[in-house]
């Protein structure tokens, strides 16, 4: 997206028909340009009807559904106004989903960003077996994440085999997934496991667009490797950073295979977060207009933080160039 | 100690902590593929093993008789296979246009194409299905295919194939025009053989992302011949609601094991492919 900004480095209007050249014969109505511009329309329309029909119409008839009621057995819709954005306030369910929902991304974002990082360094040094290494790390990401979830929901089984090996250290281990605070940990780091390779091979791009010459300068000063790592490395790739530290939210805050596998929102609504709480309303519950009142929220959430990401890089490249 | 000595023990000490870290990333899929092939009672037995002495496959039988497992595995490949032809068409278009070819409006119809990466499927979900149900579709494909195909990752797919051709020189367009070439010929003779990275880019990522899907067919399909395989791996559980967890095993392993021999196969472009993801 660095290039957003950029324009294009063609001039593609070489085809434009020369002004001057009008003859006393009637000219053609399909100069280049014209073909051109119809093109260009006929090129994005299966793309653009895609996204209007199935991005911006639902988008509105969300916010429509927001404002009526829907009767579960009749599905008759009745304009209720405001009364699902009232009903927000009076969900006594609702301050602990968005505790849970702010626990679990908090939690992946640190996590995943940390032990990215971690792993990207390890693995920019060169030796041989990086490659090996990366390979294993970032394997799980093409694991189909519901067949992910469900190996790890045996192996957080009570007699599985995290708790097996624990026994063999000498640890009682508890039973994972039936406790609230064990079962937020437990999707917590099934979700990081799976999906920190992406921002492993991310931070190491970054950290080999660092140039090489500040470290010599660096080491020549007399620099030791955590001086080196925090005065240059860090502020040097911390945009990187930043910018998938929202990303990650945002991909957590969409979270649903895993907690629907894994937890189902349980135990009691430990693990309930707000995609899955979306999901029960409408789909377990029949409540449409519920349902999308709490979509709508959602999406608030990732635009304020997509917005922010956008604004941010922008800030960047424009700083950049 | 020598500076030598020295840099070989870092470089033990560094493989050692690497291995130690991979544990919890490889040793799932390990444990899967071995526990599929355990007989039931050995599943569960303490302490865990990846080791059985007594080898079945019967787990694979079971899986494709106590669901139509085989059609199921279909369904997944045609839609996934389906979805990312008509995405690698629908995107290397869009985006060439967007990137290449100047018309009215160009800009703000980019920024309405945007804002399909702004917005999650889990909250355009709820009206989708309302509009399928209208349209009856309902337990039918065509929500899965043409809103994979034509939204979502199809979206992020136009954005990589317009970054990609916006990158390329402007003389590429003249040498074609010389040559008589109109904006079809332009697209598919010079254009796209040029850009087969970000083309395998795309195809990797919209594959994986139809073949993972698991919300959508959730909420649209309801009967298991039209079941796809996310979906029906968690539909093994006996007429008592009893988990089958070797028979689960075993489908989990034949979803999982094909894509994971691909990625290893073609890993760097895998790697590549899904760091574009990372724009999202």
């Amino acid at each position: 997206m660095a290039a957003l900004t950029k324009t294009p480095t063609t001039a593609p209007d070489a085809s434009r028909a020369p002004t001057g050249a009008r003859s006393a014969s009637r000219p053609p109505f399909w100069t280049n340009r014209r073909r051109d511009v119809l093109a260009g329309y006929l090129f994005i329309a299966p793309q653009l009807v895609g996204v209007v029909l199935f991005v911006l119409i639902p988008v509105g008839l969300a916010i429509w559904y927001s404002l009526s009621d829907w009767n579960v057995f009749t599905g008759k819709q009745t304009f209720v106004g405001t009364d699902n954005y009232a009903a927000l306030a009076n969900d006594p369910q609702l301050p602990s989903v968005l505790w849970a929902t702010a626990v679990f991304c908090v939690g992946v974002v640190i996590l995943n960003i940390g032990l990215g990082l971690l792993l990207a360094v390890l693995l920019n040094r060169r030796f041989r077996g990086a490659t090996f290494f990366r390979t294993l790390f970032f394997s799980p990401v093409v694991v189909s994440v519901v067949a992910w979830t469900l190996v790890w929901g045996f192996l957080l089984q009570d007699n599985g085999g995290v708790n097996g090996v624990l026994d063999a250290i000498g640890i009682t281990g508890p039973n994972w997934l039936q406790r609230g605070d064990t079962a937020m940990v437990s999707v917590i780091i099934t979700q990081v496991i799976r999906s920190v390779g992406v921002n492993m091979v991310l931070f190491l791009a970054a950290l080999q667009g660092v140039p090489s010459n500040l470290y010599e300068a660096a080491r020549i000063d007399g620099a030791g490797s955590r001086v080196i790592f925090t005065r240059i490395t860090l502020p040097l790739i911390s945009p990187t950073v930043l910018l998938t530290s929202i990303i990650t939210i945002v991909g957590a805050l969409q979270s649903f295979a895993q907690i629907a596998v894994l937890t189902s929102g349980g135990p009691e609504l430990s693990t309930t977060v707000l995609v899955y709480y979306v999901f029960q309303q409408a789909f377990e519950f029949n409540d449409i207009g519920y349902g999308s009142t709490l979509a709508l929220m959602l999406l608030s959430f990732v635009m304020l933080l997509t917005l922010l990401q956008w604004q941010l890089r922008r800030k960047w490249v424009f700083h950049e160039q | 100690m020598s500076s030598k000595s020295k840099s070989v023990l870092r470089r033990v000490l560094l493989v050692t902590a690497l291995g130690v870290l991979a544990i919890p990333f490889v040793v799932p899929t390990i444990w899967m593929v071995a526990a599929s092939v355990k007989p039931l009672p050995e599943i569960f037995k303490s302490p865990p093993s990846l080791w059985t002495s007594d080898p079945t496959l019967s787990a694979y039988s079971e899986a494709f008789s106590f669901q139509p497992f085989a059609r199921q595995y279909v369904n997944s490949v045609y839609i996934a296979v389906l979805v990312t032809l008509i995405t690698l068409l629908v995107s290397s278009l869009a985006g060439y246009a967007f990137a290449r070819i100047r018309f009215p409006g160009a800009n703000a119809l980019f920024l309405v194409v945007l804002v399909g990466l702004l917005v999650p499927s889990e909250v355009t979900i709820v009206p989708l299905f309302q509009m399928f149900k209208r349209a009856g579709m309902i337990n039918t494909h065509w929500p899965l295919i043409l809103v994979t195909a034509l939204a979502g990752p199809c979206v992020l797919a136009t954005f990589i194939m317009r970054q990609f051709f916006i990158a390329l020189p402007a003389e590429l367009e003249e040498a074609g025009r010389l040559d008589g070439l109109g904006r079809p010929a332009l697209w598919w003779r010079i254009f796209l053989p040029l850009a087969k990275p970000a083309l395998s880019a795309v195809a990797i990522l919209t594959f994986l992302t139809s073949w993972n899907l698991y919300l959508e067919p959730t909420v649209y399909l309801t009967s298991p011949e039209l079941f796809t395989l996310p979906q029906a791996l968690t539909r093994f559980t006996d007429a008592y609601g009893g988990d089958m967890w070797n028979t689960q095993l075993a489908a989990a392993t034949m979803t999982v094991l094909p894509v994971l021999i691909v990625f290893v196969v073609a890993q760097r472009h895998f790697v590549e492919g899904l760091a574009h993801s990372g724009l999202k």
